[in-house]
Parts: structure tokens; C-alpha cells; sequence
């Protein structure tokens, strides 16, 4: 057993190990990473972000100064980019993200009141999580599959020629 | 197949000859779409025919492949049988029994599952009025091989062309080949490949770098993602031969994140081109080397600006840099850089196999060769179609297309993306190329070309559009940033019927003024949305304006939902879903609509058993 610091002002923690849901269980995730992609230097950066987002579900600030810390990419820098682009999130997401695309071709065929169901079914604004942890729903450019038009992506599954009655049904099978 | 390395041209063809062979022992394959009809379904259709093909005994000379895109995605998910050339769709796990018996054993069509042509049942793909009129070159084997299998692609020809060029011309051939078949890049540049391609050769400097840009961001546009899900490897093919042309040992794909199934089916094809050595040291033992990494994008269209890729690539936040120096000088690392399209490269292992004759033997003199279109919208047939470039418009979309959907007017194609603009009916017979194209004021861009009908509202078009560009400009410039704001805030004024007269004079000047003051393609080309729906559909901005009426009845507030008390019989369904009580009346008596209570939420409309309500 380490004594570790928690990262949060308080008493010093004695590590339990693996499962121990502390902050030391937390960055052995990103020791492994870094390992894994050594040596990095800023150029890595976005794979690196993409991959800690992937372990973490979302970028917590502890996490982003240790990185910061171990391979000397100033975390100015790291908010910098984290904030451009639309894939990183700072705040835990939901368990479940929906991507509503809101491209042309599901414009034109209706998209607006599929998401409208949605968000109403859920409860949440664009953008958002849902209290529950649920969801994340986000409005996408255009997920590239406009024949399923209007087209919705939960996780990594695609679901096309929706209705709002068809995309309400949809969310009603996640939890 | 076993991993066993090709190091010359003449390994690479002996295993072509294997590899045919082994396909050819089957005497059917069962093609089932994998990648875009995976949403409807797919998976378990191949599931279930290898199922029920085992149970019949008939896997050993029946195979079931899982392919990239047939293109006729609107009858997704598709299955095409060879060698019968049947294409049925769609198709649904209960339909495979039948598939088997009548077709596989019996060598007849399911007729219910074809497409009717004329009222008549027609099974055979190249009968087919939407493959009739198509030339597919770039697309030829998307839909014919399993992407995620290196011996299948070298069955039909990869790598012989790559093999041609390291082993057999210089560079500077490839160069000129390429040059003089007079392939521009399809990314929506339009700008010559060779010619590009020559400038990094010339450039200073050892260390070059090729870039293969997949950051598909145009709503509406997606061949680039069918070709790397379908047909990865000649992606890669056309990488290698691009990268010894102008000198780079190093290459990226920079694909959407958004696009799971083309980054996993490229990173396979990678792996497997590398253990086999077709990337690597000493490719078909030529002395060049050349290796390929996949970057994943991280959400932001801009990025899909060839300096801003470069910002991303490098780890920074994706913002254009000025031009010059231009890329094939300066680009990645500083080193001279060459980015092309997906669907550039795609069509570069062809030129170099069968010759720059052969591919400029299509086309105008505004554009030669084929073209992907990305055809969505209002039309029958969605789907990916690949012409030669040339074609009118009408063709593309009554031949290939089949038509508007529900036989409505055709009212506008929007072609480009946020970089183009929309081509009103009047220009149906305009025959389609990068010059002519632009001259009506829209761009032929990634070739994403969506169908309009009379339901669509071409001022919400304009506002949908520029909703995009304010949200993707990367703020650097000030025109950009706060000129589509502009342009946005005005849009949704005209849209919710508050617009006044002077508007489209001010858009039509602040449209000009971020095209002269933005520093990228993005920024000098987000106003043509707006202003080529102002050139074209005039008539329209002035009825929101002067009529506070929507037309296309799109825009909220410029329309009412009002009963037939002819149709309605007062069963008050209506009435019962309406969430703001806007709907009252007696039973069994014609209900009426409080027009100031109605938030025009269109419920009643969708509820309405007997089609009682209208939108006036």
C-alpha cells in the first residue's frame, strides 16, 4: 500500500489498490496511456486528449495537470485546443451519447422536430446531460449518412428514417 | 490469407492469381452491405445467411461477403448476388429462405425484392435506370470485395498500379500522367492535382509529407466516407503512388471522428498493407519507403481547410494560416506538404494503371473524368452516384435519381455544401462541371447534391446554413465570425416575419465584405448560401418580407394550421394532443383552432386521423 496524495485538499488517502475510486486508481489510466505513446510531445496532443476522454468518459481537470506536468505541454495549451474542438468535454457525460445531425439532407426532411421529441423525452437542452446521467445529447453537423434522413447516432449506432414518434421509442431502449 | 510478404510486382501478381482462385471457387457471393445499410439492419442479414447457407449445406459454394456501399441507399439494406448481378433491397432477415432457394438453388429473381422498372419487376443491376446512366470508375469495386480483406482487393487489381509506378516510372512520369489526364482535386478546390504534386516535388528539402483529407464536413456530402469504408486499400494505393511521386515517407489520413466504420476498416487495411509489406521499407523493391498513420479529427469543420488540417495535425487548435506559403512549400512541420481528397486519391490508381488517355476520354474541358455525387434530399433514389462530368443536372436527378419524392416539383439542387449555393429548375439542363457549375453561383465543392421540392423554404435554407458557418468559423477573422452572425441574426428576422425592405441590400453588401475580408475557404465562401438563394429566389425573401408569408409554409409564425369542417367529424383527438388547449369544440361537431393559443407545434396535424387539418 502508497500513501497518495487525492489531488483534492484533505487528508492524506492510503491506497487500496485497484477499485479504490480515488484519484491514484484514476491516473493509473493515464500513466498507461502516456506509457503507451511515449515520447510525446505537443504534436501527440489530440490523440492524447481523444484517448484520456475515452478512458475517462470526459477530461477531468486532475487528470489534464498531472499530463500537463509529465510531458511539459503547458495546460494553456491543452485548454487551448480542448476548447476548439467540438469532441472534448470538461464535465462528466452522460452514460449514453445521442448525436442529432442536423446536416442538409436531414434539415430538409424534418430533423428539427425529431430532436425537438428527443430533448423532450429526456428532458435536457442541446449540449446537455441529463440529470439522471443518462444521455448527452449533442447537435452534429452531418454524421455522412443523409439517405437515412432524418438520422440519429446513440453511442455508435445509427438509427435513420426517423419520426418523432420512432426516435422517442429509440431512447426509451437505453438506461 | 497467410502474412507472407510481396516484394516485387511480380509476387504482387502471382498472389492476384492465387487470390482469384480462391474466389473463384465459389460459384455464388452473396454481397451484403456492411457499412451504410449496417443502420438498417445489415449485420444480421449476413449473420443470417451464413446461417442458413451452413444449414443447407451450401457454405462451401456459396460465400457471403461483407462489402462496402451498392450506392442505391435508398433501397438499404441491399444484397447483390454474383455472378447473377441481382441487386435486391430491402431486403429483410425473413427474405433470406427465399433468397437461398429461389435464387442460389433455383437461379431465378425474387421478384417482390427488385426494383420496378416501368411496373415491372427487374432484378439485374445494370438494368437498373439509376446504374444505367452511371459510370462508375472511382467506385468500381465498392460493393464487390470485403474492405477488411487485403486478398480480395488484390484479387480484383490493387496494388498493381503502385506497383507499375515505383517499379516501372520516375516521379516526374507519374507527375506528368497524372497532369495530363487533367484530374483536379475532388475536395472541392478543383484546383490540379499534378500541378500541385509538381510544386512539393520541386520544393526544397528531403523531408515531405502526404496528406489524405477525410474531414468530410459538408452536410450532405459522404462518398469520402463510403470510399474508405468500401474500398480502403485503393485509398491507400492511390497514397502510395501520390507519396513517391512527390517525395514523402511519411503520409496521414486525417479522417471525422464522426466516421467509426471508415477509421476501423482503414486502420485494418493499414495493418494488413504493412504486413505484407506494401507499406514500409523498400515497397515492391523499389528503395522507397513510405508509411501511413490515421489521425481521428476531434470535431470542427473548419479543419477540413487544408492549413487548419495542418494546425490539427500538428496539436493545435485548427485555424487557417496564411497563404503563401502554400503547403507544397510549407506545410506540415514547416515541410512541404501535398493534401488531397479521398476521392482525389481514389482516382489515382486508375489513371496509372489504364493510362491518362483513358481517364480524360470522359468529361468536359471544365472537368474531366468522373464525379461522386452525394444525391439526398427530395429525391427517390438517395445514394451515392458516380458520373461522368458533363452530365445535366435533370439527368442526374430524373435518370440516376428517379425523380422527386411524391412526384413534387422540382424546386432547387443545393450543391457544395456551405461553400456553394442552391441552382434553381431553370438551370436543369446546365451541364454539370466546375466552371459551369460556378457560373449559376454555386460550386460543384465535395459533390453533395441535395434535392429541393416545393415544401422546401429557400429562405430557411439560407438560415440553415449560415446557422453552420457562424458555428464552425473558427472566429480568427472578424468578418467571418461576426459577419455570418450577422447574416444568421437577419436570416431568423426574415424567418420569424419581421424582415424589412432595406434586408437583402445589407446581406447582399455584408455577404461581399466577408467574402474580401475572411482569410479561408470558409470565410470567402459562407455568404454564397445566402446570396445565390437571394439571386435565384428574390420573390421569396420579398413574400416573408413584404406578405409575412412563408411559401414553402416552413417558417413558423408565417403560416396557420387551420380545420376542414368539411373533413373534421369532431372525434377530438386533435383536441386531446394539443399541448397549449388552442383546440376546442362540441362532439361529433367541426373543431376550430384558437389561432392566438397555437404554437404551431404541428401535433394535430400529425395526429388528425380523417386529414382534416391543413397548413394555410
Amino acid at each position: 500500500m502508497t500513501e497518495v496524495s487525492t489531488g483534492h485538499a484533505g487528508e492524506p488517502h492510503v491506497h487500496r489498490g485497484e477499485g479504490c475510486g480515488c484519484l491514484a486508481a484514476d491516473l493509473a489510466k493515464a500513466e498507461a496511456i502516456l506509457a503507451e505513446l511515449s515520447p510525446v510531445d505537443s504534436g501527440d496532443l489530440i490523440p492524447l486528449l481523444q484517448r484520456l476522454q475515452e478512458a475517462y468518459g470526459y477530461l477531468p481537470a486532475e487528470v489534464l495537470s498531472e499530463v500537463s506536468e509529465r510531458t511539459g505541454i503547458p495546460l494553456s495549451r491543452m485548454y487551448g485546443v480542448i476548447t476548439f474542438y467540438t469532441q472534448f468535454s470538461t464535465t462528466p457525460r452522460g452514460r449514453h451519447t445521442i448525436r442529432c445531425c442536423t446536416g442538409t439532407a436531414c434539415h430538409v426532411r424534418g430533423a428539427k422536430d425529431v430532436a425537438e421529441a428527443i430533448l423532450h423525452e429526456i428532458d435536457v437542452e442541446v449540449g446537455g446531460t441529463t440529470a439522471d446521467g443518462r444521455f448527452t445529447f449533442e447537435n452534429v453537423a452531418c454524421l455522412g449518412t443523409c439517405f437515412l434522413a432524418p438520422v440519429v447516432m446513440v453511442d455508435d449506432e445509427y438509427f435513420g428514417q426517423l419520426t418523432p414518434a420512432k426516435a422517442r421509442a429509440i431512447v426509451k431502449n437505453y438506461s | 490469407m497467410s502474412e507472407q510478404l510481396i516484394t516485387t510486382a511480380k509476387e504482387l501478381t502471382a498472389c492476384q492469381e492465387k487470390f482469384q482462385e480462391e474466389t473463384n471457387r465459389f460459384r455464388a457471393r452473396v454481397m451484403v452491405c456492411s457499412t451504410g445499410c449496417r443502420a438498417l439492419g445489415a449485420e444480421a442479414l449476413s449473420k443470417a445467411f451464413h446461417e442458413k447457407l451452413a444449414a443447407a449445406g451450401l457454405e462451401r459454394e456459396i460465400a457471403v461477403v461483407e462489402t462496402g456501399c451498392h450506392g442505391q441507399c435508398s433501397r438499404a439494406p441491399l444484397v447483390l448476388i454474383e455472378p447473377h448481378d441481382f441487386l435486391y433491397g430491402p431486403v429483410k432477415v425473413e427474405d433470406v429462405e427465399e433468397i437461398i432457394q429461389t435464387t442460389l438453388v433455383g437461379g431465378q429473381p425474387v421478384d417482390r425484392l427488385c426494383e420496378m422498372v416501368d411496373g415491372k419487376p427487374t432484378p439485374t443491376r445494370s438494368e437498373i435506370p439509376f446504374f444505367k446512366s452511371q459510370s462508375r470508375e472511382v467506385m468500381k469495386h465498392c460493393g464487390s470485395l470485403d474492405p477488411k480483406r487485403l486478398d480480395q482487393a488484390i484479387a480484383l487489381g490493387s496494388y498493381q498500379a503502385a506497383a507499375k509506378a515505383l517499379t516501372t516510372m520516375t516521379p516526374e512520369q507519374v507527375i506528368a500522367e497524372v497532369l495530363e489526364a487533367g484530374l483536379k482535386g475532388r475536395g472541392g478546390g478543383g484546383f490540379p492535382a499534378g500541378m500541385k504534386w509538381q510544386f512539393c516535388r520541386n520544393a526544397p528539402g528531403t523531408e515531405k509529407y502526404l496528406i489524405c483529407n477525410s474531414d468530410e464536413g459538408d452536410p450532405g456530402a459522404f462518398m469520402d466516407r463510403a470510399l474508405l469504408e468500401g474500398v480502403p486499400h485503393q485509398i491507400v494505393e492511390g497514397m502510395i503512388i501520390a507519396a513517391y511521386a512527390i517525395g514523402a515517407s511519411k503520409g496521414f489520413v486525417y479522417v471525422r471522428a464522426e466516421y467509426p466504420i471508415a477509421v476501423e476498416h482503414l486502420n485494418i487495411a493499414l495493418k494488413a498493407a504493412r504486413a505484407h509489406g506494401l507499406l514500409g521499407k523498400n515497397i515492391f523493391g523499389s528503395g522507397f519507403d513510405f508509411d501511413i498513420e490515421c489521425r481521428m479529427g476531434a470535431g470542427a469543420f473548419v479543419c477540413g481547410e487544408e492549413t487548419a488540417l495542418i494546425a490539427s495535425l500538428e496539436g493545435q487548435r485548427g485555424t487557417p494560416r496564411p497563404r503563401p506559403p502554400f503547403p507544397a512549400i510549407s506545410g506540415y512541420n514547416q515541410k512541404p506538404t501535398i493534401i488531397n481528397n479521398v476521392e482525389t486519391l481514389g482516382n489515382v490508381p486508375r489513371i496509372i494503371a489504364e493510362g491518362k488517355e483513358r481517364f480524360a476520354s470522359v468529361g468536359t474541358t471544365g472537368g474531366k473524368g468522373t464525379k461522386i455525387f452525394a444525391l439526398a434530399g427530395k429525391v427517390r433514389n438517395t445514394g451515392l452516384v458516380e458520373v461522368p462530368m458533363g452530365m445535366t443536372l435533370r439527368e442526374i436527378v430524373y435518370n440516376v435519381g428517379g425523380g422527386v419524392l411524391d412526384d413534387r416539383p422540382f424546386k432547387a439542387a443545393q450543391m457544395g455544401g456551405p461553400s456553394g449555393g442552391c441552382v434553381p429548375a431553370e438551370f436543369l439542363d446546365l451541364a454539370i462541371d466546375y466552371d459551369s457549375v460556378k457560373s449559376v453561383g454555386a460550386i460543384v465543392g465535395s459533390g453533395g447534391l441535395i434535392v429541393m421540392d416545393d415544401n422546401t423554404c429557400m429562405v430557411d435554407m439560407a438560415r440553415f446554413f449560415m446557422e453552420f458557418v457562424q458555428e464552425e468559423s473558427c472566429g480568427k477573422c472578424p468578418p467571418c465570425r461576426v459577419g455570418t452572425r450577422h447574416l444568421k441574426d437577419i436570416l431568423e428576422r426574415i424567418c420569424a416575419g419581421h424582415g424589412k425592405e432595406s434586408d437583402l441590400d445589407e446581406m447582399e453588401k455584408l455577404g461581399k465584405e466577408i467574402i474580401a475580408g475572411s482569410q479561408c475557404g470558409l470565410g470567402q465562401t459562407a455568404p454564397n448560401p445566402v446570396l445565390s438563394t437571394i439571386r435565384h429566389f428574390r420573390g421569396e425573401f420579398e413574400a416573408h418580407i413584404r406578405d409575412h408569408k412563408c411559401p414553402a409554409k416552413v417558417c413558423q409564425g408565417l403560416y396557420q394550421f387551420v380545420i376542414d369542417a368539411d373533413k373534421c367529424i369532431g372525434c377530438g383527438i386533435c383536441a386531446k394532443n394539443c399541448p397549449t388547449t388552442a383546440i376546442s369544440g362540441e362532439k361529433r361537431k367541426a373543431h376550430a383552432i384558437d389561432q392566438q393559443a397555437c404554437v404551431k407545434c404541428g401535433v394535430c396535424n400529425e395526429k388528425c386521423p380523417y386529414a382534416a387539418i391543413s397548413k394555410v
